[in-house]
């Protein structure tokens, strides 16, 4: 009877044995050879598109009167690649082209006598390269980044180094960015500021004639992100930056009180000091709080205040709706004077609105979703997100953009 | 009037800071999973990338906050 128990417990355990091995109760454990490919793969490729339009009256171009009117196509493809070296350290190669045509009424301005000047509409082209390498146990990281853009007027070439630091316990992290932009830009001046030019008609020269100019840009960040507790965290940057040539715009007209007219006319050294704080805290399983607040100021006598709020709506765990409101202030450059009020005596002058005193309110709403099969049952298609803003500015000028955000992966 | 304002600002962010940094707990990486949530990025959205140009050629305050990546003068 024993023998008989034995073999019925025997062949009980047999047959979860045999099971065991049709399908593992246990999953297979994760690789501790710590072997990991070298060859190159795709993490994620984006796509961003965005169309933007705004109106006002208050062109630089024709001294602080006019259409402002505008609109710009951009879009913008990235791929994200990586791979391991043989010491384990992580390769990543960010490749990033950006693409924008953007017409603007009062580039027609520059030369009114034209049919079309060259910059009613142009292109701009803006390819960028970024590598990082990081060490996953510790999450430090370092890398560079190259980039260019070209555009009728404009070239820019530009450099960067990141630094990433984290804490032991990966609750601190300490960043650092160190960034240069070299850029060169055609002078055109206002038609009738031309040497030659006879008052009526068109006069749409050469403009290498007249040379170029160099504008540098010299940035760093320094940024310390903290988690304060499982539903908080922080971030805290500061963005020192410097720039030095040609600041000023050329072909923004200035009109004085003797009725006299130049071309703008600003410094050619330029400080900036914008300091930065982020807050987002998990409220629920359903709502989520992002703020953003931001203080600026520079040598030109601008001052800034900008503050932010958003509050991702999480319908279902894969789909969000995120309204938003942000608010700017600003205390404009002492060198701004509207349309025909600029002294006559005075070194450096502007009528461009976007230096001048101002306030601006920007709210609108996002719709993210993001299923775990993909979006629309497309695998590769993980998160597609639709964004709408509309722009109030105190000087009457207002905008709306619309963006669409897909990653694939 | 206006410089003590924006001292009184830069001093009120320079508290907010420290006490938030200073009431910070130490977080296992199992208690992370909210922290971890896509909407909680510590970062603007990508989607955002072209709402902060504009917004840096339409307020001369322009810096801290992204954009386009590469130069462009964004004079229209």
């Amino acid at each position: 009877m024993r023998k008989l128990y034995l073999h019925v417990a025997f062949f009980y355990l047999g047959i979860l044995a045999s099971h065991a091995q049709v399908t593992p109760a246990v999953p297979a454990k994760a690789d501790s050879t710590g072997y990991h490919a070298q060859k190159l793969t795709i993490d994620e490729v984006n796509f961003v598109s965005a169309y933007y339009h705004q109106d006002g009256n208050h062109s630089a171009v024709t001294g602080g009167i006019g259409t402002e009117r505008l609109t710009d196509f951009a879009n913008t493809f990235d791929i994200q690649l990586s791979n391991y070296n043989k010491r384990g350290r992580k390769n990543t190669f960010l490749f990033e082209l950006g693409i924008d045509h953007y017409s603007s009424a009062s580039s027609d301005k520059i030369d009114p006598f034209s049919v079309s000047s060259a910059s009613k509409s142009d292109n701009r082209i803006y390819p960028s390269l970024n590598w990082t390498r990081s060490n996953e146990t510790t999450g430090n990281a370092y890398g560079f980044t190259a980039s260019y853009s070209h555009e009728y007027d404009y070239q820019s070439v530009g450099g960067a180094f990141n630094l990433t630091l984290l804490s032991k316990n990966k609750n601190t992290q300490f960043d650092m960015r160190l960034q240069a932009f070299l850029d060169t830009w055609k002078v055109i001046l206002p038609v009738e500021l031309r040497p030659g030019y006879t008052p009526g008609q068109s006069y749409d020269r050469d403009h290498s004639a007249d040379g170029s100019a160099p504008r540098n840009s010299f940035s760093a960040a320094f940024s310390v992100s903290q988690v304060i507790n499982p539903r908080l965290q922080a971030l805290f940057t500061v963005e020192p930056a410097y720039q030095h040539g040609l600041l000023s715009t050329r072909y923004q007209r200035d009109y004085f009180t003797d009725g006299s007219l130049r071309a703008e006319n600003l410094p050619g050294n330029r400080y900036k000091l914008p300091i930065s704080a982020r807050l987002n805290y998990f409220l629920d399983d359903r709502f989520i709080i992002r703020t953003y607040y931001r203080y600026y100021m520079d040598n030109w006598g601008i001052r800034a205040h900008t503050a932010e709020l958003e509050v991702p709506v999480k319908l279902t765990p894969f789909v969000s709706v995120s309204p938003y409101y942000r608010y700017n202030t600003q205390q404009g450059t002492r060198y701004f004077a509207p349309y025909g009020q600029h002294d006559p005596g005075a070194a450096y002058y502007t009528s461009d609105y976007d230096l001048a005193d101002l306030h601006s309110s920007f709210f609108g709403a996002g719709f993210r979703i993001s299923p775990p099969k993909g979006v629309f049952g497309w695998q590769r298609l993980k998160m597609l997100e639709l964004r709408y803003g509309h722009y109030v500015r105190s000087t009457n000028l207002t905008s709306n953009i619309v963006t669409l955000n897909m990653k694939f992966k | 009037m206006k410089v003590k304002y924006q001292t009184f600002a830069l001093l009120a962010l320079a508290i907010v800071c420290s006490s938030t940094f200073a009431s910070c707990v130490s977080v296992k990486p199992y208690q992370k999973n909210r922290l971890n949530d896509s909407e909680m990025e510590l970062r603007a959205r990508t989607a955002q990338k072209f709402e902060q140009s504009f917004q840096l050629y339409r307020e001369g305050a322009s810096g801290a906050n992204g954009g386009k990546s590469g130069g462009g003068c964004g004079c229209n």
